[in-house]
């Protein structure tokens, strides 16, 4: 049959055999990846609670820098671990289970820059939007006060 | 005479005809279209989801306290059952990519197998689904409403190895039950055209002589602090807040109204799962009927399981989407 798997993961530094022991590689990794999150999500280590930067402050250049490191200055640091895992999981599902890595280039291009592009527009706009009611509810001179 | 053109000098060129865009079949183009689109759907829930929480960042549901349940067990264990529905979702993934797999080889006996296995897998996720639903909507702890729709929690400080922590209590524990609690309108003791929806299990007025009653408990505001935690009220403003702003008392929650805290929470909860839940729910409709298909030898006889994949493609992808539903919920 004229099915060819690519047996490479990780850039070829893991080498499968056959494309079934491929899908229980694939398995186990992402199950430590699940681990690790669910431990992580149930210690919640303290360093890992407060961000490592804080915004700086000043002229062009500092905001240029908040934007350009904003996950490092506006998100903990746990939530950032949280994503980059799933981004990764997301990886390896489409990649080996959905056999993107045996597709052609224009199809993997057509489906994932678009899904991708599409994806970081909204999110961007939306929590952009999210952020901005939340200051006007909250500033010192917000017209809507707690209401309790 | 030719009367049709039988050749029109195309033939063997790139245009001829004959040729897969992509190198893909049409069914499998037409799956990678839909689930596109239906990527872009749920991304556009999930961002709408973080719109809602951003707007209200300084006082969302902490997901570890709301989640805290397993089947047959007592106890707080955030994030275990989840997890479990997370592997069990992974792993019927997998035994779906061994089916397409087997597929591939022509292995009728071990495609069935598989399909089996995936069919078992979604039918326990969707059980499980159904479970932490119906965990979420009969609330454990109970809370207080304000005018205002915040959520007032109570419990009280108690010193566990050493280090004080806050304990949630039950308004069940605490309430005092008042005779004078009005009875509930229905059709057959009051205005015969009118319905009233079942009264709360307590009124304010009983929280509160429960509160007043009980020195050692407090408030927990919606409101997260410096620590990252709910905000504890002093016993004071606990008092003043219930008999000042307390309007109503929930238990659970539903689309109006939620316990846990800002009812968007809620409403975002039972729209995203649910609205995964049907998918994978149509995802094991379609697996049980390719199931048949491959068991009555339909790509047996055709000579190709691509069916098997397509389906498994679709399969993927609901759990792909669980992932991230998975991180946004109950992680980050």
């Amino acid at each position: 049959m004229a099915h060819e798997h690519k047996l490479e993961i990780f850039r070829g530094l893991l080498k499968f055999k056959s494309n079934t022991q491929k899908i229980w590689g694939v398995l186990i990794f992402l199950t430590i990846v699940t681990a690790i999150e669910v431990v992580l999500g149930i210690y919640k280590p303290d360093i890992l609670m407060h961000t490592w930067l804080s915004p700086f402050e000043g002229g062009f250049f500092a905001t240029l820098g908040n934007i350009i490191l904003s996950p490092f200055i506006y998100m903990k640091p746990l939530n950032l671990i949280f994503i980059l895992l799933t981004i990764v999981k997301a990886y390896y599902i489409t990649w080996d289970f959905m056999h993107m890595r045996d597709e052609k280039p224009s199809l993997r291009r057509a489906v994932v820059w678009t899904g991708v592009f599409l994806i970081c527009y909204l999110i961007f706009i939306l929590l952009q939007e999210g952020g901005y009611v939340f200051e006007v509810y909250n500033t010192k001179d917000a017209l809507i006060k707690r209401d309790f | 005479m030719d009367t049709t053109v039988a050749n029109t000098g195309t033939e063997g060129k790139t245009w001829g005809g004959g040729n897969r865009p992509m190198g893909s079949s049409y069914g499998k183009l037409m799956m990678w279209f839909f689930i596109v689109s239906d990527a872009l759907t749920f991304s556009g829930f999930l961002a709408a989801y973080g719109f809602s929480r951003f707007k209200f960042i300084g006082e969302w549901p902490i997901a570890d306290e709301v989640f805290t349940h397993v089947p047959f067990f007592h106890g707080n264990y955030p994030m275990i059952y989840v997890a479990f529905m997370t592997f069990i979702l992974i792993m019927s993934s997998v035994t779906m990519v061994l089916a397409v797999d087997a597929g591939h080889h022509m292995n009728k006996a071990k495609v069935t197998l598989y399909m089996f296995l995936t069919i078992i897998g979604g039918a326990i996720f969707v059980g499980s689904q159904a479970w932490e639903w119906a965990t979420f909507i009969q609330g454990d702890y109970g809370a207080v409403q304000t005018k205002g729709g915040n959520i007032l929690q109570f419990g009280e400080y108690v010193t566990v190895d050493g280090e004080e922590k806050f304990k949630r209590i039950s308004i069940d524990d605490f309430a005092v039950t008042e005779a004078s609690a009005r009875t509930e309108h229905e059709r057959k003791n009051g205005l015969w055209f009118v319905d009233e929806a079942p009264l709360p299990d307590y009124t304010v007025s009983e929280i509160y002589s429960g509160l007043a009653a009980n020195s050692n408990i407090l408030v927990r505001s919606q409101l997260i602090n410096e620590e990252g935690e709910k905000t504890v009220l002093s016993r004071e403003e606990s008092l003043k807040q219930i008999k000042e702003n307390g309007k109503l008392v929930v238990k659970g929650a539903n689309l109006v109204v939620n316990e846990y805290g800002t009812s968007l929470f809620a409403d975002f909860f039972f729209f995203i799962t649910g609205f995964h839940g049907f998918h994978v729910f149509s995802g094991v409709v379609i697996n049980i009927i390719i199931f048949f298909n491959v068991v009555l030898g339909s790509y047996e006889r055709r000579g190709s399981y691509e069916m098997v994949e397509k389906v498994g493609l679709y399969w993927h992808f609901v759990d792909l989407v669980w992932v991230f539903v998975f991180t946004f919920f109950y992680l980050v």
